[in-house]
């Protein structure tokens, strides 16, 4: 039991992350609005919870623009499908 | 706690379906193309039909009158069954109150609309080069091989689906003469079962 916690990611305790992380990893990319949207969030509580996810390195961004509009598509790396990959697995190892 | 983490992971995969598929797609746009499919294939088993008495082995000649006939049928088919389709299925996404069906219906389309558009042009060259016993079961192959393509950005029994239309095509192509008969299966009859399956299932 003990082990499988330490597989368990800090960085997804909390319900926005898990969220912003369950849907980069099944696209190649969305942008800010578009997971606004999705997990029905303010502007600010969902910049906040993408910066804390960019300083473990989970996600990274690439600004666009589109008829000089400004769009900011946000991709999952490598290390951060990995360690989402790890929380899921100990999720379903406790739950066995 | 283990809630909890059931309560997780069962959010995860919501979010995981909600981004990466279409789901708003209505049983009732399935039973509309069905219906007017059949209606298509009824009026078409009129026109090509009515002057062939020969029994047995069913052969089929056009002329030019009657080529055209059957292309207008053909199309007037697929505007009824399209914009019915359309219709329904944009009612649900309001229903749904879906926002984000953008990036889903672009990749749900793209995915569909390349076998389809390739089994089309390769119909309309087989019908001007006069194959037409062939034109009912490559329909109907190459919408099977549409709908599995375009099936992982949609609900899961569009796949099934497909692959019911592939066999149901190659089996008509085995059949050559009763291509009007399977044709009016896979896409009148299976559209409508599905669209009741799938409005039963879905239902809000």
């Amino acid at each position: 039991m003990k082990e499988l916690l330490k597989d368990l990611d800090k960085a997804f305790e909390n319900k926005i992350r898990l969220g912003i992380m369950s849907a980069l990893v099944v696209n190649e990319y969305l942008d800010f609005n578009t997971l606004k949207d999705l997990l029905d969030l303010t502007d600010g509580n969902l910049a906040s919870h993408l910066k804390s996810l960019e300083k473990k390195r989970y996600i990274m961004f690439k600004k666009e623009f589109l008829d000089r509009k400004p769009k900011t598509k946000y991709y999952a790396t490598d290390d951060g499908k990995k360690a989402f990959r790890k929380h899921i697995n100990a999720i379903e190892q406790l739950l066995k | 706690m283990k809630e909890k983490y059931i309560e997780d992971l069962k959010e995860i995969k919501d979010i995981m379906n909600r981004s990466s598929r279409f789901i708003s797609l209505s049983g009732l746009s399935g039973i509309s193309a069905g219906i007017s499919a059949l209606i298509g294939a009824y009026i078409a088993y009129q026109t090509v039909y009515t002057y062939q008495e020969n029994l047995g082995y069913r052969s089929v000649i056009l002329t030019d009158e009657s080529l055209t006939q059957l292309l207008s049928i053909a199309l007037g088919t697929l505007v009824l069954a399209a914009g019915t389709g359309i219709y329904f299925t944009t009612r649900e996404t309001k229903k749904r109150n879906q926002r984000i069906w953008d990036i889903q219906t672009k990749r749900l389309l793209t995915n569909l609309l390349i076998p389809l558009i390739t089994g089309g042009i390769l119909c309309l060259m087989l019908l001007f080069k006069g194959y037409i016993g062939m034109l009912a079961p490559l329909t109907l192959i190459f919408y099977g091989l549409a709908l599995v393509n375009a099936s992982k950005y949609t609900l899961n029994e569009i796949r099934s689906l497909g692959l019911i239309e592939i066999a149901l095509g190659l089996i008509a192509m085995h059949f050559i003469g009763f291509g009007l008969l399977f044709w009016s299966i896979g896409f009148g009859v299976l559209h409508i079962i599905y669209g009741i399956i799938m409005q039963w299932r879905y239902k809000l």
